[in-house]
């Protein structure tokens, strides 16, 4: 715990220093990410120690606020989502320093790191505190901070509205939470977590009741479907380190959130688990279907992080329904797959949006089609990006497919015991699973092979140039844990299962069992890497010494290949879109049909919005809009009807205290 | 051990006979002599003896998508059961990472083909994993109805003893099994109705279009590993249909490799008598697959 505070300390200073105006860009630089530095290595400790301590410290500090007290709870499952948050907190800040310093950007990085280090102070806030009202608080500042990151380049128009839309969802989802923290301290009599115990003795419908509000509110910060419209918008807005932050840990605060706020109530009836299911798989298979659709780099890996949440979701749903149901082994499994799952995508998207800053950093644009040949001009940052892709497709050896493989098995598990109906949708789920693992492969060879293969797209890629080592060491950091993950699953393991204590006991004495424990994938990750190898040598013996002759790739015989031949990244998703994809998704294109023998110039563009923003949300608030500006005639916005407005609401006052 | 040496030496001296059988099979059927059975080891070992040539525009990604395409059949053939002879590797959930790890090597194999920046290149691959998508799912249910059947989760078991019971208790959905592991089998390795293995430019090709800038040794691995991926996918349906074990490992060997070149003659049969589908079609009859495992399931879950 006091290695938290001391993480507090260095926090505080580097918001603080960073924004000293006498000091030029580079003191601010310096400042502001060393203070992150600092604080995540402690932090990280901290957390660590926290993970293998295995009990909870707690500090307490009353406050003159009523109902508020500084109360902090650092226990398990804090502790396992404090972990990625100062991995990629740390990661991000070195990353930063080079990212934030190039290409004119130097004029907003005092006030970014300013940012940066208090979203990173407010997440740690959030995930360890033990009071309704710091929680809150901790909520609130993490979404203003992290919209101002967002509007850092405030000069684009369409990051400030990416910016207003984050506000106006976030603010939305915690006015949720207000009403669950109210009502809550309504029945406990209090905000301390520790008196949410009493929640325990709920009836189910009150219950119910309260877990839609946490569901809700929650879920409009995760991202989960149909509340992640902010989420497409805003992350690849902001800068790529933040993004990193904010995809691969402020969702998943969240998630945090959901599942800290469960634990206090009563046991749940499957339903609950059942329509976390329903909302995970949808999401699932939505986000990573619109993940194919856009050719902003950034966008892309903003849905397929919808994608991720989702079958997050849908683990932790089936969790709680096999709970419920009394299957505990399933049970075990499902938790400690999501947990997992968190964990390693924490890890693989955030080196992915790094490697994607790293992309327009060296090209100049987020537009696939922009990119091009990138591999041989930036290699370093390819290669990371190869991993980050092996990573999130859950391919072995990495981190990816431990998680999932846990997913898998739990689901197997009840489908090949289960008999009937009971068996039905885990079995239908499994289908679906493998649909979206599917997808995912689609999504990342069309990033890498788009991005980083082929021929330059543009002549600002051909003209890219590698990162520096601050940018690729970041990635290479996060690419060796996940390698890590991939090869050493156990490790994984003990991890969740310190994070599975609290949550399900059951379910924690169960994973600590050694039959459970993925041994063989690590060891068949090491014998894949070996056989790799092996091949690659045998390959290499039968290439010779010499030099392999090089020649233009071959184009059946046509002497004048050009880029502008060679696939798009609207024409990689064209068969999958045509094949698989509802037809609610399909882009909007703008027709570049040409007619007769000699067709004069055209154009052809290509754009898939998200249909449930465009459908669902800007009808129902542009209605909202419309019944609202009925009530502009009552600002007139002349002082004598004020004045009006003021004299009858006092005479109402004073009947209304006269009644009583 | 031997279980492991024996395993390897089918795999990997078996495995080439097969587009021979094929290729036999389809001349039979045209009336030609075609060319002989052990014309895959010929070609593999020219090619390996050969020169390579590589396009200036590749990177290593290129040179990836063979070793990976070599790599994850060895791997994958470590975990499945050849006839009654066990998997040498076998562990509660490996069906699960033999599913993925073939999505290993489709990521690769996709790569390596966009990184050639031909637009036939891209066709192939933009294709390769918008039906391997469509035919996950299948391979899933299949596993599932047999994993229930078993009640395991390890392939060596799926395919084991048990499914000699299974055939009496379980006929219907096994034999909807089979047929779609068999469909499995064809698309997975760019068969006739789904892709023409022998032609290249066509634009309706898949799999011989994204391997078109391939050459030399790396071409030849691509050879024998897609011969040891149609060997690998085939001896889960050779399993199916002969689950017996008749005690000794050389008559179990002998039996299997005859259910392979049986496997391998079917191909050649289907090749022969059917023409390829238009490549709009090729979607709806994966899907139609899909729901055929699904209806296996079904019949089991009532």
């Amino acid at each position: 715990m006091n290695l938290l505070f001391g993480a507090f300390l260095f926090f505080g200073l580097g918001a603080l220093l960073a924004v000293m105006p006498w000091r030029g860009a580079k003191a601010a630089t310096f400042f502001g990410s060393g203070g992150a530095i600092l604080g995540c290595l402690l932090g990280l400790v901290g957390a660590g120690q926290g993970l293998a301590a295995g009990v909870a410290e707690t500090f307490f500090l009353p406050l003159s606020m009523p109902g508020g007290a500084f109360s902090l709870r650092l226990d398990g499952l804090s502790a396992f989502f404090l972990l990625p948050l100062f991995i990629v907190g740390l990661v991000g800040a070195l990353y930063g320093t080079e990212y934030m310093g190039s290409g004119g950007k130097t004029r907003w990085s005092g006030l970014h790191w300013t940012w940066y280090n208090l979203l990173i102070l407010s997440m740690t806030l959030v995930v360890t505190a033990a009071n309704g009202l710091l929680f809150l608080f901790a909520w609130e500042c993490m979404s203003l901070t992290s919209f101002f990151l967002v509007i850092t380049e405030h000069n684009l128009a369409e990051a400030v509205e990416a910016g207003w839309t984050y506000l106006l969802a976030t603010h939305l989802g915690a006015a949720f939470l207000f009403a669950f923290f109210l009502s809550a301290s309504a029945f406990s009599g209090s905000l301390e977590f520790a008196s949410f115990q009493v929640l325990g003795q709920l009836s189910t419908p009150v219950a119910s009741g309260l877990f839609l509000l946490l569901l809700v509110g929650f879920g409009s910060k995760a991202g989960i479907f149909p509340f992640h419209v902010w989420l497409p918008d805003a992350h690849p807005a902001a800068p790529s380190h933040v993004s990193a932050l904010m995809s691969g840990v402020m969702v998943k605060t969240a998630i945090y959130g959901l599942l800290r706020l469960f634990s206090f109530l009563p046991a749940a009836p499957p339903w609950w688990g059942g329509l976390l299911m329903a909302i995970g798989i949808v999401g699932a298979l939505f986000g990573i279907a619109m993940a194919a659709l856009q050719r902003d780099v950034k966008r892309s890996l903003a849905y397929s992080t919808v994608e991720n949440i989702g079958i997050i979701l849908l683990a932790l749903g089936f969790w709680m329904q096999c709970r419920a149901t009394g299957h505990y082994f399933a049970a075990a499994l499902a938790l400690a797959g999501g947990l997992i799952h968190l964990l390693n995508h924490s890890l693989f998207k955030s080196l992915l949006f790094m490697g994607a800053g790293s992309l327009m950093h060296g090209s100049g644009s987020r537009d696939l089609n922009r990119m091009g040949g990138l591999m041989r001009r930036m290699p370093i940052t390819g290669v990371l990006i190869v991993c980050g892709g092996l990573a999130i497709s859950a391919l072995p050896p990495f981190n990816g497919l431990i998680g999932e493989w846990f997913i898998y098995r739990a689901l197997l598990e009840s489908g090949t015991v289960l008999s009937g109906l009971a068996a039905f949708f885990p079995l239908v789920l499994i289908g679906l699973l493998a649909l979206v693992g599917g997808m995912v492969i689609i999504v990342m060879t069309r990033i890498i092979g788009i991005a980083l293969a082929g021929e330059p797209r543009s002549s600002a890629a051909a003209r890219a140039h590698e990162a520096g080592w601050r940018m690729w060491g970041a990635m290479a950091a996060l690419a060796l844990l996940c390698l890590a993950g991939g090869l050493m699953p156990v490790l994984l393991l003990q991890v969740a299962g310190r994070a599975a204590t609290l949550l399900d006991p059951a379910a924690a004495t169960l994973l600590a069992d050694n039959a459970m424990s993925p041994w063989w994938l690590g060891i068949m990750a090491v014998f894949l890497l070996g056989c790799i190898l092996a091949a690659y040598g045998f390959s290499r013996w039968r290439q010779g010494c010499g030099i392999v002759p090089s020649s233009a790739t071959w184009g059946c015989g046509f002497a004048f290949p050009s880029s502008r031949m060679s696939y798009s990244a609207e024409s990689y998703t064209e068969l999958p879109q045509s094949a698989m994809f509802c037809s609610c998704l399909n882009p909007s294109t703008e027709d570049g049909r040409t007619i007769g023998f000699f067709p004069e110039a055209k154009s052809f563009s290509f754009e898939a919005p998200d249909p449930v923003l465009e459908r669902l949300f800007k009808p129902f608030f542009r209605r909202a809009a419309r019944v609202c500006s009925g009530f502009r005639g009552l600002q007139a916005g002349q002082l004598h009807v004020y004045l009006l407005y003021i004299f009858s609401v006092t005479i109402l006052l004073l009947f209304w205290v006269g009644q009583r | 051990m031997l279980q492991l040496f024996l395993h390897l030496l089918l795999l990997l001296g078996l495995s080439p006979l097969l587009p021979g059988v094929i290729g036999k099979t389809k001349a039979l059927f045209a009336g030609r002599t075609g060319p002989p059975f052990l014309q895959s080891y010929y070609d593999i070992w020219k090619l390996f003896g050969k020169g390579l040539v590589i396009s200036r525009t590749t990177t290593w990604v290129f040179r990836a998508g063979p070793v990976l395409g070599l790599v994850v059949p060895v791997l994958a053939a470590l975990m499945v059961p050849f006839g009654s002879i066990g998997a040498p590797i076998s562990f509660a959930g490996d069906l699960i990472f033999f599913v993925y790890l073939f999505g290993l090597s489709r990521f690769f194999t996709a790569s390596a083909a966009l990184d050639t920046g031909s637009s036939f290149e891209g066709m192939g691959a933009a294709r390769e994993v918008t039906f391997a998508c469509l035919a996950e799912p299948t391979v899933f249910f299949s596993f599932i109805v047999l994993a229930r059947l078993s009640g395991s989760l390890s392939l060596d078991v799926m395919f084991g003893q048990a499914l000699n019971t299974a055939w009496q208790s379980a006929g219907p959905s096994l034999i909807l099994v089979v047929a779609c592991l068999f469909v499995v089998v064809l698309v997975e390795n760019c068969r006739i109705p789904f892709d023409d293995p022998n032609t290249h430019l066509e634009l309706t090709m898949i799999h011989e279009v994204m391997v078109l800038d391939h050459s030399g040794p790396d071409f030849g691995m691509i050879l024998y590993g897609a011969a040891m991926k149609l060997f690998v996918l085939g001896a889960l349906v050779v399993r199916l249909v002969f689950p017996g074990s008749t005690g000794n490992v050389w008559f179990d060997t002998l039996l299997f490799s005859g259910g392979m070149l049986l496997l391998a003659v079917v191909i050649g049969v289907v090749e022969s008598t059917m023409a390829r589908l238009r490549l709009l079609r090729v979607p709806q009859l994966l899907v139609g697959t899909l729901l055929l495992s699904f209806f296996s399931l079904i019949l089991l879950l009532r």
